[in-house]
């Protein structure tokens, strides 16, 4: 099999037969090489800090539920709200959505028997271990209090050893990111089954595609504003500092560079998801499936352009802050485009809900606000108001709560029997749906409001007239918080002692599901041969059994 | 459905393919790792021409490069990827020796690159933190110098493994190749970065 | 495509969403009091696009919940949907229509941030030097008036200036009223240049045209007035500016809109838009004060310390003891300066 290491040594030594049968539980806690088992400890490990952010998070609207700051410490706050964004962003969402169910599904999908360079992705993984360990210990020296942005001045002069050892965590997440990218690009190119071509290639591939190459391109320039910073704190050196000549919105657009993309990085792996999940439950091929294909290459290449629109109300001059406008605006069309699709593929469909659906069309519902809320977000005069408030709060809530957790959850559902063997439990699945769904829009949907009226983003106090509004946004997190239980208890109860579930439970057509549940080390013992495109639904007349 | 067709001649040739695959991928690979590499200097590059337009003076008065040196340097380094070449030649023909020759030379004026680098810092009479440009400077080609040190670690390693019969052949040179693209890599960064930091100065 | 529904239940549709929307569009009452001469511009904006999201919502959303009550699974049927894998006419309307509309907004909007102002920050007539040379040596509250031509004032000439300049009806003049505005963490400082006031508040007449050049002296703040619709950051290092006419008398918040630090949420002063008569009255009042200002024409703020400058404001600003001490911390360990 492929190999991973860039000298020749190990060449030949991981030959298919060199395995046992089926690993042991102590396996996935070792530098195993095996796409499934990486992609389970993604899994499992980004749902433990889902866990650690979502506390924080709590900790924060608790905080909230009155308006002056007397539950926790001001900077403390501070040091929860950075963790959270940064926790949520690099250490759940990314590594679970692309770590996570890119490594176990994609090999799986494109009828390869691991990804291309399996030690690599290995690394890949163990090396954000060390980031989660930097972050959660940089709460030992106050924790990084600058925001996930870290703008510098304050990055600068605030608890400088905890924002050094954030700076090394970004920088182990981003060096997996990374090495996942590479990964991904070369097994989803050349890796591919001999018989299935490019338009048979699942959405979700195309997904993962997309997002490698943005990650490629992208993750590197947010290390290089990282690197200067660093030299900053720590080495005396002056990029970001005023007074001896430094610019502070240079950092902003390093910084903008790589975490506009990373929003995509974080919503088209879903959008991968929701293309594999909507089909196989409506019972019907996807709608305009090089439509979305492409679509996920223009989010990609737009994506790359649009990040001033964070940096409206910064130091931007006016021809920038228009033509971002209008680039960011054009992200708009292939947004809809696959919403659209989506919707269509319902249209005529026979739709089963189980969890996964009801998440992936709950993903619909709110994405649908969620994108609408950012084609108001990019155009400047509209943003000049709202920049840096509750309503961008708001906003990135319904994409990456309302769109990646929900999507992930889709995921989750949707694939577990195949990871496990065993079905998710589907009336604690459902009671999981109508908490979360109740949950998002109590806490995500006032805060519109809050933002438009006047709330600041990343404050710990703040004007009473705001408190009722905070008090039911406080209400709907813990709310939230009590929904993730029956998720716990259904995926420990289940994972072991949940209905069994054959190789295809759901009647699906990707390849994942010509193999057992869940697949042998090798995926396959004869490699499948692809005869249709995977989304063809109702054409029993075109199958040959 | 997409089935499972049982067809045991694909599954017999299956390992033998997917081995021969992975000998090309790990170029591939490598070369769009190089891509993500390129575009943190890329990053470099845009911050040190930004701050060239914002500044008065750049560099500012007593923090001049020395323009010699490393344009001896410069020499050095870009010739020295015509040099690896050579190696990558021979060990197509399946000339070990030739492998090891030119690849022993490139280390060589690897190394010396290297040195000059560090007499050129020890000669400057400014420091990592005395203004911007110098800032710019020490980390810019700091971190290239990072680059050129792992790429010669790159090169002594395939040198140290050559020395085992047979290791590399004509058919066989991955190893020899990824050392001879990373060396072509760390080359362009410099080309970039010397008409940036010292070229540009003559302007 | 069986389930094309009768042109009259689409027409009906189609008015009812466009009677809802443009009912929501207008009526939403999300928006705070307008209070400037931007804010309806911006509001109009909103509004449209109020409209338009609504439109697409209820369509979207009514769409989906369509198709899960009408095309649920019924018992016992176990086969697949319509095999339907595309339709390039659709396709390509559901692609044209958002494009169109995008580009509308687009076009939209740089034509609201040209009312607003948004093309012209520093890009003034008058004496643009002084001006930016005060917004620096006043950062400090210094009420200097005759700033000397110093090189570094005339390097400051070339800087660029970030904001909101003058509105297309008062393009090329300057403005009525200029005041220096200073963030630190955590408060507001309000210079006026014209006659030495210092204040923790900012008072402006109604229907003037006030320019503000801002400026930040430790951290990154954002200067915003929801009432407004303005906000700018004030960035170390570098100058912005808003320029903006209020027009409505009243008091109205001033919020700090970028991460300062643990108080940044504390940040919060009040701009209070005076009739002329009350906002002459007030500069009087405050310009018969006058020993303060004075002490700190004389004193060379640079020798001083935060907190020995900020203790005679201390009531003025409203910045309590704690935040003083923390002020003084933070120039103690003050690790900008190199």
């Amino acid at each position: 099999m492929a190999q991973a290491n860039l000298t020749d040594r190990g060449a030949g030594n991981f030959s298919v037969h060199h395995h046992p049968e089926k690993w042991k539980w102590y396996d996935y806690f070792t530098f195993n090489v095996d796409h499934k088992v990486i992609g389970i400890q993604y899994l499992v490990t980004s749902f433990a800090f889902y866990l650690i952010g979502g506390l924080m998070a709590l900790a924060m609207r608790a905080e909230l539920a009155t308006p002056n700051s007397d539950l926790l410490d001001p900077n403390l706050y501070n040091a929860f709200l950075t963790n959270h964004g940064t926790i949520m962003i690099f250490l759940w969402i990314v590594p679970g959505a692309i770590g996570g169910f890119g490594n176990y599904l994609v090999p799986l999908m494109i009828g390869a028997r691991d990804m291309a360079f399996p030690k690599l992705n290995a690394l890949a993984f163990w090396v954000t271990i060390p980031a989660g360990a930097l972050l959660l210990g940089s709460f030992f020296f106050g924790g990084a209090q600058a925001g996930w942005t870290s703008y510098p001045p304050l990055s600068l002069i605030t608890a400088n050893t905890a924002q050094s050892m954030w700076i090394l965590a970004i920088v182990f997440a981003g060096t997996s990111s990374i090495l996942g990218a590479v990964n991904f690009i070369i097994t989803i190119w050349k890796m591919r089954v001999p018989s299935m071509d490019w338009d048979q290639l699942p959405l979700f591939c195309w997904a993962i595609l997309a997002t490698s190459i943005l990650a490629l391109f992208s993750t590197p320039v947010l290390a290089a504003g990282l690197v200067l910073l660093l030299f900053d704190i720590n080495f005396g050196t002056s990029f970001f500092k005023p007074d001896a000549g430094g610019d502070v919105v240079m950092y902003q657009h390093l910084f903008w560079f790589y975490s506009h993309p990373a929003v995509y990085l974080m919503i088209l792996p879903i959008f991968g998801i929701m293309s594999e999940v909507i089909p196989v439950h409506a019972r019907k091929p996807i709608f305009g499936y090089k439509a979305i294909a492409y679509s996920s290459l223009t989010i990609c290449l737009v994506g790359l352009f649009v990040w001033v629109h964070h940096m409206f109300t910064s130091g931007t001059p006016p021809w920038m802050r228009m033509f971002f406008t209008v680039s960011t605006l054009i992200v708009a069309v292939p947004t809809g485009v696959k919403i659209f699709s989506w919707v269509a593929t319902l249209w005529g469909g026979k739709i089963r809900y189980t969890s996964a659906m009801l998440f992936a069309i709950g993903l619909l519902v709110m994405f649908v606000l969620g994108g609408l809320s950012g084609v108001t977000l990019g155009t400047a005069p509209v943003d000049i108001h709202v920049h840096d408030t509750y309503y961008v709060v708001a906003h990135f809530h319904y994409v990456l709560f309302g769109g990646s957790v929900f999507g992930i959850y889709a995921g989750f559902y949707h694939w577990f029997p195949k990871i496990t063997g065993h079905y998710l439990n589907e009336g604690l699945g459902k009671l999981h749906f109508v908490l979360t769904f109740i949950g998002t829009n109590l806490t995500f949907l006032p805060m519109h409001q809050l933002g438009l009226q006047g709330m600041p983003r990343r404050v710990a106090m703040y004007d009473p007239q705001f408190q009722t509004i905070n008090q039911i946004c406080t209400f709907g997190a813990f709310l939230l918080g009590v929904s993730v239980l029956p998720f716990l208890i259904n995926a420990i109860w289940s994972w072991s002692r949940g209905a069994k579930a054959g190789g295809n439970p759901w009647d699906a057509k990707t390849l994942e599901w010509t193999t057992d549940s869940p697949p042998a080390i090798e995926n396959w013992e004869v490699l499948p041969v692809v005869t249709q495109g995977p989304y063809a639904y109702g054409e029993e007349h075109l199958t040959v059994e | 459905m997409q089935g499972t067709v049982d067809s045991n001649s694909q599954s017999a040739g299956d390992a033998a393919i997917a081995h021969e695959e992975h000998q090309d991928l790990r170029v591939l690979g490598l070369l769009i790792f190089l891509c993500s590499e390129f575009l943190m200097f890329a990053g470099f590059f845009v911050l040190f021409l930004v701050y060239r337009a914002e500044a008065a003076a750049w560099p500012p008065e007593g923090t001049e490069v020395e323009l010699l040196l490393p344009a001896i340097n410069t020499v050095i380094l870009v010739s020295s990827s015509f040099v690896i070449h050579y190696g990558d030649v021979a060990i197509k023909k399946g000339d070990v020796g030739g492998l090891r020759k030119w690849y022993l030379i490139t280390a060589a004026m690897g190394a010396v690159f290297l040195c000059g680098q560090i007499y050129e810092y020890a000669t400057l009479g400014y420091g990592l933190t005395t203004n911007l440009f110098s800032n710019c400077f020490y980390l810019m080609t700091g971190f290239h110098g990072l680059h050129v040190f792992i790429g010669l670690l790159l090169i002594l390693g395939v040198l140290w493994r050559s020395r085992r019969e047979g290791h590399y052949g004509a058919e066989k040179h991955t190893g020899v190749e990824m050392a001879e693209i990373y060396w072509h890599f760390v080359d362009i960064v410099w080309i970039v970065l010397f008409s940036l930091i010292y070229l540009l100065t003559l302007i | 495509m069986k389930q094309i529904p009768a042109p009259l239940w689409t027409l009906t549709v189609g008015v009812v969403v466009t009677v809802i929307s443009f009912w929501v569009g207008y009526n939403h009452g999300f928006l705070p009091e307008q209070a400037s001469a931007q804010a309806p511009l911006v509001d109009d904006f909103f509004n449209i696009m109020m409209v338009i999201g609504t439109a697409l919502f209820l369509v979207v959303e009514g769409a989906i919940v369509y198709c899960m009550i009408q095309f649920r699974r019924r018992k016992g049927d176990d086969s697949d949907g319509l095999p339907i894998e595309g339709n390039l006419p659709l396709e390509a309307f559901w692609t044209a229509i958002p494009a169109v509309i995008v580009i509308g907004l687009g076009i939209y909007s740089v034509q609201v941030f040209q009312e607003m102002g948004g093309f012209s920050p520093g890009g003034l007539e008058h004496d643009h030097g002084m001006m930016i040379a005060q917004a620096h040596t006043g950062a400090m509250g210094g009420v200097s008036e005759d700033t000397p031509d110093t090189p570094e004032a005339r390097q400051q000439l070339a800087k660029a200036v970030y904001g909101f300049g003058a509105s297309i009806d008062n393009e090329g003049r300057s403005a009525d009223l200029e005041v220096n505005v200073s963030g630190m963490q955590y408060a507001w400082i309000f210079t006026y240049p014209d006659t030495g006031i210092v204040d923790g508040e900012l008072h402006v007449p109604v229907d003037a045209d006030v320019q503000l050049n801002i400026s930040a002296q430790d951290v990154i703040h954002s200067f915003w007035v929801p009432q407004f619709r303005l906000k700018q950051d004030a960035i170390p290092g570098k100058d912005t500016e808003l320029r903006f006419v209020a027009t409505k008398p009243g008091t109205y918040p001033v919020v700090c809109a970028e991460l300062c630090g643990g108080y940044h949420g504390a940040m919060r002063t009040q701009v209070i838009v005076h009739t002329p008569e009350d906002f002459q009255a007030w500069v009087d009042q405050r310009v018969a004060q006058a020993p303060m200002s004075v002490d700190a024409i004389a004193q060379n703020p640079a020798d001083l310390s935060d907190s020995d400058y900020l203790a005679p404001y201390e009531t003025a600003l409203g910045v309590d003891a704690r935040l003083v001490a923390q002020l003084s911390q933070a120039s103690a360990d003050d690790i900008i300066n190199p």
